[in-house]
């Protein structure tokens, strides 16, 4: 039996805790609103368990020092938003190549540029898929309870771990913000690198020898004296030009995480046994029209609410299940249009998908969603 | 002293360097310093940003990082802040260090972090094939500056003592013995070291500003070269060569263990 015990903390605040259950010692950031409490927090916490802080002169220092720290074998994460995450972009993408597992947390605000620093907005759905360049893999969660924030980060650094690779959890400066009372479980799974044998010294840092796509990983300093590069490379490690390298290594890269992707990919479900009217929506936006999806039960509507928990991998294959009975399925967004664009690629024409976008820096409020659904079924 | 090849990854070569290139010489006086001081080498990692001086980590045999354009120092920031028994050295060119790096360089130099960098300075932005870098002397050509350079140069020792690094040298590929010496004591220093090759790039710097071969190149390195005199920093004039720095300061990593211990974090 799990014991629970009851906090009451703000979002950030959760990520933090989380974060340091997941076994972090390393953090690097830069300040911006509305994910500096994180950092804040973190410079507290940290030396208190002999885990390192360190505030670098900008994101792109702070996401190249978090990569550093993770080689030496330790858990590192950052966090920042808009302007920030758009900053961290190429040193992501090292992170990818490099195959480096990190935790990157990504609070929306309103953009582009520096837009409305605290308001809430759902503007960098896709970035947290392509931001970087090139063919890449992408894990993104997205919690939308201050409980969430807290187990998603531990989820974020288990991810990472266990596919080497960049993982960000990503939320809206809602969920950052407030505060909840969590319930949180005695035991976590914590999950950890996969290391080459002690003294194995003629690894391969980038050979797939388990056939899951993931290579062991040796931290720096214990002899392997391996190389780690951005550039295309071999299984030793070292920069190649040959075009059946560079194609096997994109395409690992890809397996790696698309083989597990149903599995990774989470989601919660609300009234949508039999629904009709399907409301898709992540963050923030997923509390309220949870209300509506309830109202309109109330009202002899049959409505349900889908909420992807991973927004990359999208639990696709789950959200087609869901949509046996679907008539319309209602897209409300903090943006002009991006959750939207992944969720008409799944439903394919097999009924219709409508936008609810709304891109003020405010939230929706309860009745004004309920009656722009209402609305939109009406048509 | 060592074989100074069993510090190199022989099955590497043959390298990507132009014929003349002055980055084998750096490494070497890198790998003669590293072996006089008997660093222990799986302690010991080399990190990069890129341009062709950065490519070196991958000719050496020590754990490695290759990173992206500029950002070797805060890639090295957090490998030394996270495992600070390790030696941590940072293989620099002069665009990839002072210009797209140059915010990090101060900073690095302004925490007084242990981790030793060797900028080359080959005055030109070689991979990219010739533009010019903010170390291209004024007046100099370049594909970016065919009509001649308007910008100034960086005194990279001022900038660096400046903002605050502890130990700050400049030797070049002519003066081996010194650099040697000078990276030598830059490992030893417990704070950050900026030693400056001044390097030559006959393919793109030389042919351009027809400066001759590698000889003639070298040549003229030696030529316009004098060494340092205390308070005489005539660096736009010629190339000066020394110490221009050597204290000893906090080093950044020791404090941060210093809090951890005073919150009884190594508990
Ligand atoms: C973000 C980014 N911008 C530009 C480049 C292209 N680039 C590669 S190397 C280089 C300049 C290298 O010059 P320097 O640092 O002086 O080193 P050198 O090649 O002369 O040794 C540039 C601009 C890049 N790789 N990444």
């Amino acid at each position: 039996m799990s014991e629970e015990k009851v906090l009451f903390l703000q979002g950030n605040e959760a990520c933090v805790l989380g974060a340091l259950r997941a076994g972090m010692r390393f953090f690097a950031g830069y300040p911006i609103t509305p994910s500096s409490e994180i950092a804040e927090i973190s410079s507290i916490e940290l030396p208190k368990v002999g885990g390192r802080f360190i505030q670098m002169e900008d994101e792109i220092a702070s996401m190249a020092a978090v990569i550093g720290a993770s080689m030496t074998g330790v858990k590192a994460m950052t966090a920042t938003s808009g302007p920030g995450f758009s900053l961290k972009q190429e040193n992501i993408g090292f992170a990818c190549m490099a195959e480096v597992p990190v935790v990157v947390v990504s609070i929306m605000r309103m953009g582009p540029s520096t837009g409305l620093p605290t308001s809430p907005a759902q503007g960098d759905l896709m970035q947290a898929r392509w931001g970087t360049h090139g063919d890449h893999p992408a894990i993104c969660l997205i919690p939308s309870s201050v409980k969430e924030m807290y187990e998603f980060t531990i989820r974020a650094f288990n991810l990472s771990e266990k596919y080497r690779t960049p993982v960000i959890l990503m939320t809206d400066e809602v969920i950052a913000h407030m505060r909840e009372g969590v319930k949180l479980q005695e035991n976590y799974e914590i999950i950890e690198r996969k290391r080459p044998a002690p003294g194995a010294f003629n690894y391969q840092p980038f050979l797939d020898i388990d056939g899951d796509g993931v290579p062991p990983m040796a931290p720096y300093g214990e002899g392997y004296k391996f190389h780690v590069t951005g550039l295309s490379h071999d299984e030793n490690g070292f920069a190649t030009n040959s075009p059946e390298k560079n194609e096997k290594l994109l395409k690992r890269l890809k397996y790696k995480v698309d083989k597990d992707a149903e599995e990774i990919a989470t989601y919660s479900e609300y009234l949508m046994e039999d629904a009709e009217y399907v409301l898709v929506a992540l963050g923030s936006v997923s509390r309220t029209a949870q209300n509506v999806a309830r109202q309109l039960r109330a009202n002899g509507v049959k409505a349900g609410l889908f909420t992807p928990k991973t927004l990359w991998p999208f639990p696709e294959a789950a959200l087609k299940r869901h949509l046996s009975a679907a008539k319309l399925v209602i897209v409300p967004e903090l943006n002009l249009g991006q959750l939207v664009l992944e969720v008409e690629r799944i439903v394919k024409g097999s009924c219709e998908v409508k936008l609810i976008a709304k891109a003020s820096g405010e939230l929706f409020k309860t009745d004004e969603l309920y009656n722009q659904v209402a609305g939109v079924i009406g048509e | 002293m060592n074989n100074t090849l069993e510090y190199m990854r022989e099955n590497r070569l043959p390298h990507i360097w132009c014929p003349g290139c002055g980055n084998g010489t750096v490494i070497g006086a890198l790998i003669r310093a590293i072996d006089a001081l008997g660093l222990d080498t799986n302690k010991t990692v080399l990190v990069s940003g890129i341009g062709c001086s950065s490519r070196a980590p991958g000719y050496m045999k020590f754990d490695a990082l290759h990173t992206t354009h500029g950002r070797a120092l805060p890639f090295a920031t957090g490998i030394k802040m996270a495992n600070p028994e390790l030696n941590v050295i940072v293989i620099s060119g002069d665009g990839d260090a002072a210009a797209i790096g140059g915010n990090h360089l101060i900073h690095a130099c302004r925490r007084n972090i242990d981790i030793t960098m060797v900028i080359i300075n080959n005055n030109v932005y070689g991979m990219t094939s010739g533009q010019y870098s903010p170390l291209t002397p004024t007046g100099r050509l370049a594909t970016t500056a065919v009509y001649g350079n308007i910008d100034r140069t960086f005194d990279l020792p001022s900038l660096c003592g400046a903002a605050g690094a502890t130990y700050v040298a400049r030797a070049s590929v002519y003066h081996v013995a010194q650099l040697k010496n000078y990276i030598q004591k830059g490992l030893e220093n417990k704070g950050f070291s900026m030693i400056e090759a001044v390097s030559i790039c006959p393919t793109y710097f030389g042919r351009r500003n027809k400066l001759g071969d590698a000889p003639a190149m070298f040549n003229w390195i030696k030529e316009n070269s004098t060494m340092y005199k205390q308070g005489v920093m005539e660096y736009d004039k010629q190339i000066v060569i020394g110490e221009f720095v050597n204290k000893k300061d906090p080093e950044y990593t020791k404090s941060y263990t210093e809090l951890i211990e005073k919150l009884g974090g190594n508990k």
